[in-house]
């Protein structure tokens, strides 16, 4: 099915950094979800894989009032989905979880892998850009931190350097007053959007939108902040009319795919469904906050 | 080196295990064509079906989509090893009582992810029981009788409460 590949098992994030410096060429896989797919279509034959599954360090949630939530790229989306302390403080976390694929798929796949895999239909990395995540990349030479937003690159493309991994999501914790949702169209529950809508809003203390972010999923090459519906509801009281202008603005900055799924047209159409209703939902959460 | 045989240690149904493996075999290979347990199906081996759910450390998981290395070290269950000896699991009696099965090629599949989600939620509701089988595909249309065993099973195993 898969060809061979020399196959290496690092049991610490030092050795798996080592072995990535030393093979420029190497793949890392984790849960395989993605990857394993990409292998058996023989779309591509990597010479030598690095297992990092075994990497229990990396497996963990934590969450400090100050520091925020810190969420370790080897943690298992079930995991996520199912952990309290995101239940309490990130419901939409746990949302988005459960409505990736099935159980089967979320106890084994991580976190890290779906959004290093980099696939614009995915749907934590639109969520992360709402919540203003952060991502640790960790190389032999040392860390950096980069902002989720500034990590999809293209279809498929991340901004890992060679020798590069994925090691923690950062969560700040969000303002007073924040509501975030998510939702996308599915035929299935648990399929990839057909489109899908990230929304977190910021009221004042008078009830104003402050801020907003609306990050679409599947609408372009990346995860796409709409910008201009954004500007649209900063510094206003927001009501039904404005989400659902904010609605229209995104559906224009949208240029989603066609595929067997959707046409363009539907999609930008469905684009002005899933904002509204995310807005909607996300404006009544800061409201309750 | 590529093509070299690489060692795997890992326990299946309860048993010890040290094989020999290339690095590209999927656990359902390992399993299957190796091990000649068949009980395990393969359906799609693109992780829509759901046919070849076993169980590793406990947990539902697709043996299409897992190196058979990414096994090592743990506990894989499969449908061979959930009766005890010649008594069937409850799960197995109450799909057989309740006429879940059809065709019985998602059987397997579906005895795993019920198994899964008993262990860790020895009461669930409907809805529970219907989002862990959501990853089975049953081509014979046959999931109300599945959830209706479940429960079944589920009531028989804590003991009849
Ligand atoms: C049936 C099915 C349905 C799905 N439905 C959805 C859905 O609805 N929504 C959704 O968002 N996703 C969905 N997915 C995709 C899935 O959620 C993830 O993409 C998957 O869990 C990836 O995680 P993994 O650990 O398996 O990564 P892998 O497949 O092992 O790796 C994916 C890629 O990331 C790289 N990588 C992995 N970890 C790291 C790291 N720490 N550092 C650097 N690079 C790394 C690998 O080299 C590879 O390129 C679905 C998948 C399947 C099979």
């Amino acid at each position: 099915m898969i060809a061979d590949f020399e196959y290496f098992a690092p049991k610490t994030v030092k050795e798996a950094l080592s072995l990535l410096s030393q093979y420029k060429e190497a793949k890392i896989i984790a849960g395989g979800q993605s990857l394993l797919v990409v292998l058996k279509q023989r779309l591509f034959s990597p010479e030598y894989l690095i297992d990092i599954k075994g990497i229990s360090a990396l497996d963990y949630i934590n969450y400090e009032e100050g520091k925020g939530l810190r969420i370790g790229a080897l943690t298992p989306h079930r995991t996520i989905e199912k952990s309290p302390v995101i239940q309490k403080y990130f419901p939409v976390l746990s949302e988005m979880e459960n409505n990736i694929a099935t159980i089967q798929t979320r106890n084994w796949g991580t976190i890290g892998g779906n959004i290093c895999h980099g696939d614009p239909a995915g749907d934590p990395a639109p969520v992360f850009i709402a919540l203003k995540a952060k991502l640790k990349l960790a190389s032999l030479g040392g860390e950096r931190v980069i902002d989720m937003q500034e990590f999809s690159k293209d279809y498929l493309e991340v901004a890992l350097d060679p020798g590069e991994m994925l090691s923690e999501i950062q969560i700040p914790k969000p303002a007073p007053h924040t509501g975030t949702a998510h939702d996308k169209l599915m035929v299935m529950k648990g399929d990839m959007g057909i489109i899908g809508a990230a929304v977190s809003i910021v009221l004042d203390s008078k009830g104003k939108c402050e801020d907003a972010r609306i990050v679409l999923s599947n609408a372009a090459s990346v995860p796409l902040r709409a910008g201009k519906a954004e500007k649209k509801l900063i510094g206003k009281v927001l009501n039904d009319a404005l989400l659902a202008e904010a609605g229209e603005l995104a559906s224009a900055e949208a240029d989603p795919p066609a595929d067997v799924h959707g046409s363009a047209e539907y999609r930008r159409e469905m684009v002005k469904v899933f904002v509204r209703r995310a807005a909607a939902k996300a404006l009544e959460r800061a409201r309750a906050a | 080196m590529k093509g070299e045989l690489k060692e795997l240690s890992l326990t299946i149904n309860g048993k010890p295990y040290e094989l020999k493996v290339k690095a590209m075999t999927l656990l359902v290979e390992l399993l299957r064509n190796e091990l000649k347990l068949t009980g395990t199906k393969v359906g799609c081996l693109d992780s829509a079906c759901g046919a070849c759910t076993v169980n590793i450390d406990g947990k539902a998981v697709r043996s299409c989509s897992v190196l058979a290395l990414q096994a090592n070290g743990r506990k894989v269950t499969t449908i061979e090893g959930v009766s005890d000896s010649d008594k069937l699991h409850p799960i197995q009696q109450a799909m057989i009582d309740h006429g879940a099965i059809e065709c019985g090629f998602c059987t397997p599949g579906m005895v795993m992810s019920a198994k899964a989600l008993l262990a860790e939620n020895p009461n669930p509701t409907r809805d529970e029981i219907r989002e862990a089988i959501q990853g089975n595909l049953c081509a014979d249309e046959g999931y109300v009788k599945y959830i209706e065993a479940i429960e079944i099973a589920a009531k028989e195993m804590r003991g009849g409460k």
